[in-house]
């Protein structure tokens, strides 16, 4: 079964890369082969995922290659078989949004090149969770990190695109020099690059390579991730890419990253970690979070708004994790197995709601042909589906209950709770305050998707495009609709989804938990035990339901009649215009003000007068930008560094062919003479 | 079963009854240190019952969110009510959510309606949505703070068991001090979540100083009503919250009818100590600027975490 669909997925990934190419000059021909196979193939990654997660043995095909070290390995453990399903769920639900969203690209740009960088970035992700061999490992990742390069420059006729494309393509080789550093250290142990001798080498890895490994790998995949401060490139490329793509790339691929830490953190490593390793992922984990959500607050671009929640999200995915470490070097494996389970479980609700938001995201630029935000609004009446389908994200990545993104949110926080099991005092508080920022970020992210949905989505159209907006074509509705779904039956059914999860953490935590984390047959989530903590969202939603109708029952029995009369918003004596609609940097200014150390905001006011009196002011000009503090402090003076350093170098590429020559000639003698 | 459900359709009615009752009592009391007489502590009953059978306007502007919205609220707010032990130490619906569901229940409700402020396209909505977002993003990490203190004195997250083990005085320890601290940043944060002075007023409506009555200034007849009753409600919430966790004596531990008749009688004149607390405080404070509300709210959050320390030093 399982090698049935990973034959079926490869072969369908295949055709989608290499058949779309052969059909130029028909668009809408590469277009449903390009994702109609990717449909295919995601159904059969749904089915590899799905079986891998519940098989007993991980299934293992290795074919060996002419190349040395090199094998084509793949090994379906359960880790990485939530990964391909996780993959393959949003990769479904993106391929039937694009059949409708790449009509807008017809005779643009070439469908059958996009068509196949498409079905090569869903299958080199794919094929990253399942690598079992460190090189194979790398080629694919690299193959994804450049596929997805090309995506994002789909439309690099426009020079911002450009420049996030190269910022986004300098990062993630940074990234991938770390990778191959932490593979390296494993490789010098092991005396191969098989994932089996990485697990177990014959002779284990001194603390000092243990130490090196586990820093590399953080920079290294964190720069993937986009934990801060290695998040510069995020906010950049994903929102350049078009739209079903960013949901893929801040949906899913920024995920591979975290799979690749527990890979490394708790298979390679063995889970045998130092107290600072957890709380250095714990410390990333909620500094990014904050930050990731503060930077989204001021973003009116819709889609890098969303972009920067993957940050706040990632930090979220991590303090479970990181959580989840502190635990394991106590010996508290029950704990660990909890805060990696959290972790895992909003890896996979993030996929979901962040895929859904950029869909939506999508939607409004399909319709609107803008992504500011300041120029939407009222689009609610004008696009229903879409709104509806875009606040069910919302309300999800705000973690409000009953949805799924409350459910891992609660999870952290419960693993967060259960420090006081430490020894150590300082542990005990440092945990608690991760938490208090986990319920700070929790309430940004809130009024951010306030932000972002009510004035999107709400009062009236700010500009001409908004005004005439259309609701997008079916298949792109059955896409968002398909997450939307996703999102609530995640939330709602823990008790299905926790003890698969519970698959992945009980041999890396080393301890099952799932008779201790669901009670009440499973309709309340409870962890450790139902007197310290217990969460059922069947019944929330339900008692949600039912106060409802009591509300509406309590309206008709003390009020009659439930008529209601409609009339035109009082504008204090005049008719309400656009112009005076709170804006979305309105809406920020009180946060932005508070947290102006953060943000360093400049305003410049500049105000022309009547030349009769000072009173009266003719024209003012009025411009804010907030400094981005990162790019400033930390990579300017390194770019500044590197072009400096290329400017004194320039000085031996004189552009002679002779000197050149004359360079190889003396490198050759020298290079004798050393020999000799 | 059939207690269980009685029990939590008690609590319903409870919570339905007593905060309009809760509400009139501050005004009063507010009214009496004003030397004023006041209107009779039952007048938010009657404002409810006249809001309730007038015809509401709504904004053409509007969409559907501004409709369900009070309906959300309501239900959301009503909700969160049911988690909290009220005259029974442990309520049967304690298994749906611990003090975290409680918080995020809250905050579903908010979400909500500062999409409404929203949605009638005026600046007073705006206004009051924006600031409503800035206040509550602040008193959140307070609220969990604070509530972990209490947690841990209790060993649980869980409301009920944290009442019932208090009431009966198991795994007390002997010093109140981080239990002290803990209370002193929940009032703060009772007062900036529920719309008080000195973080906001309830009885304005001048656009400068209003955030809860701006967002909501768009709502007329039921839907006013609804939101009303909600935050009534939600005052409650808070109150039962302080009254029940900190000095739990006197809840129905047991369910026979000489416990719960004794249990509610208690609860009712504990939260109306705290009514009275909460209708003194406002009359003492002025209103902070908005962006002095930002140094209460921190304070509120060093003592909460203050009371995490001490009790960690206290355990040794």
């Amino acid at each position: 079964m399982m090698t049935i669909s990973l034959l079926g997925l490869l072969a369908c990934y295949s055709g989608g890369i290499f058949l779309p190419p052969c059909l130029p000059g028909r668009p809408r021909a590469q277009n449903f082969i390009a994702n109609g196979l990717a449909i295919v193939a995601s159904l059969f990654g749904l089915v590899l995922g799905l079986t891998g997660l519940l098989a007993s043995e991980p299934l293992a095909i290795s074919i060996p290659s002419t190349l040395p070290f090199l094998t084509f390995a793949v090994r379906i453990d359960p880790l990485a078989a939530f990964f391909v399903l996780t993959i393959s769920l949003a990769g479904l639900a993106v391929s039937i949004y694009a059949f409708g969203y790449l009509t807008k690209f017809y005779g643009q740009t070439s469908l059958g090149l996009l068509g196949s960088l498409y079905n090569g970035f869903l299958l080199s992700m794919t094929l990253v969770v399942i690598a079992d061999n460190g090189f194979f490992f790398l080629i694919v990742w690299e193959v994804m990190s450049l596929v997805s390069y090309f995506l994002v420059v789909t439309e690099h006729e426009k020079s911002e695109v450009r420049y996030a494309g190269l910022f986004y393509l300098i990062m993630t080789h940074v990234g991938t020099a770390f990778i191959i550093l932490t593979f390296l250290i494993f490789f010098q142990q092991a005396g191969s690059f098989s994932f089996e001798t990485f697990r177990h080498p014959e002779s284990p890895l001194p603390e000092g390579l243990r130490t090196l490994a586990f820093l590399f790998a953080l920079i290294g995949f964190g720069t993937k991730a986009g934990i801060v401060p290695l998040h510069v490139w995020l906010p950049y490329a994903h929102p350049a890419a078009p739209s079903h793509v960013s949901a893929l790339m801040s949906g899913v691929m920024i995920k591979t990253a975290i799979y690749a830490l527990i890979r490394v953190y708790f298979d390679f490593l063995g889970g045998q970690f130092p107290w600072w390793w957890g709380f250095t992922i714990l410390a990333v984990g909620a500094v990014s979070a904050l930050l990731g959500v503060m930077y989204a607050l001021m973003e009116h671009d819709l889609k890098s708004l969303l972009a920067f929640h993957s940050v706040e999200n990632i930090g979220i995915i991590l303090l479970g994790i990181g959580a989840g470490m502190i635990f394991q070097t106590y010996g508290l494996q029950e704990f660990a197995a909890l805060g990696l389970l959290a972790g895992l479980y909003h890896t996979i609700n993030h996929a979901m709601f962040k895929a859904l938001l950029f869909l939506g995201a999508g939607s409004l630029l399909y319709a609107t042909h803008t992504r500011n935000m300041e120029e939407y609004g009222g689009l609610l009446k004008r696009m229903p589906w879409t709104g509806f389908f875009f606040l069910v994200g919302a309300v999800s990545i705000s973690a409000l209950p009953p949805t799924n993104g409350f459910v891992s949110e609660w999870l952290v926080f419960q693993s967060l709770f259960l420090s006081f099991h430490l020894p150590v005092v300082l542990l005990n508080l440092i945990l608690p305050i991760a938490a208090a920022m986990l319920a700070l970020t929790g309430v940004l992210a809130l009024a951010c998707f306030a932000k972002a949905f009510g004035l999107s989505f709400l009062a009236l159209p700010r500009s001409t495009h908004a005004r005439h907006a259309e609701e997008v074509p079916i298949t792109m509705r059955v896409g968002m609709g398909g997450l939307a779904v996703a999102c609530v039956f995640l939330g709602l059914a823990p008790m299905v989804v926790l003890p698969l999860l519970d698959r992945i953490t009980g041999p890396l935590a080393g301890v099952s938990i799932e008779g201790r984390v669901l009670a009440l047959d499973g309709w309340a989530v409870a962890p450790t035990n139902v007197e310290f903590s217990s969460l059922s969202t069947p019944a929330l939603a339900l008692m949600l339901v039912s106060l409802a109708g009591l509300g509406l029952l309590l309206a008709w029995a003390l009020g009659g009649r439930l008529r209601k009369r409609y009339y035109k918003t009082w504008g204090c004596g005049i008719n309400l215009t656009l112009r005076m609609e709170y804006t979305a940097t309105g809406f920020v200014q009180p946060i932005k003000r508070i947290f102006s150390t953060l943000y360093q905001p400049t305003i410049k006011l500049e105000t022309e007068f009547l030349e009769e009196s000072h009173y009266f002011a003719k024209r003012r000009r009025f411009e804010f930008y907030i400094e981005p503090l990162f790019q400033k402090y930390l990579y300017d003076p390194v770019v500044l560094f590197f072009s400096a350093t290329a400017d004194h170098l320039r000085i031996v590429q004189a552009g002679s062919l002779h000197l050149y020559l004359a360079y190889i000639f003396v490198t050759l003698v020298v290079l004798l003479l050393v020999a000799v | 079963m059939v207690q269980a459900l009685i029990i939590v359709l008690a609590q319903t009615i409870v919570l339905l009854a007593v905060s309009p009752f809760i509400v009139g009592l501050i005004r009063k009391v507010k009214a009496r240190l004003q030397c004023r007489r006041g209107a009779s502590v039952l007048q938010p009953y009657a404002d409810l019952a006249k809001l309730f059978r007038k015809e509401p306007v709504v904004s053409t502007t509007t969409s559907w969110i501004f409709v369900a919205t009070p309906y959300i609220l309501f239900a959301s707010t009503l909700a969160a009510g049911l988690l909290v032990p009220v005259f029974v130490s442990q309520v049967p619906l304690s298994f749906a959510g611990n003090i975290i569901a409680l918080v995020y229940l809250l905050a579903l409700g908010t979400f909500f309606l500062i999409l409404a402020g929203l949605d009638a396209g005026s600046a007073f909505g705006g206004m009051g949505s924006s600031r409503e977002a800035i206040v509550a993003s602040l008193t959140e990490p307070a609220m969990i703070m604070s509530i972990f203190a209490i947690a841990l004195t209790a060993g649980s997250t869980n409301l009920s068991t944290i009442v019932h083990k208090t009431a009966l005085m198991e795994g007390i320890v002997t010093d109140p001090s981080p239990h002290l601290m803990a209370l002193a940043a929940l009032f703060i944060v009772t007062l900036a979540e529920t719309s008080r002075v000195p973080v906001d007023n309830p009885a304005t409506h001048l656009e400068l100083t209003m955030i809860h009555e701006a967002m909501v200034l768009e709502y007329s007849g039921r839907y006013l009503a609804l939101v009303e009753w909600a935050a009534g409600i939600k005052l409650l919430v808070f109150l039962t919250l302080i009254a029940n966790v900190f000095a739990p004596w006197g809840i129905a531990t047991s369910i026979t009818p000489v416990a719960i008749s004794l249990g509610l009688a208690v609860y009712v004149v504990k939260v109306a100590g705290l009514a009275v607390l909460i209708g003194v405080v406002e009359s003492m404070f002025a209103k902070l600027r908005l962006f002095r509300v930002p140094e209460l709210l921190g304070v509120a959050f060093v003592l909460a975490l203050l009371a995490l320390v001490f009790f960690y030093i206290l355990r040794g």
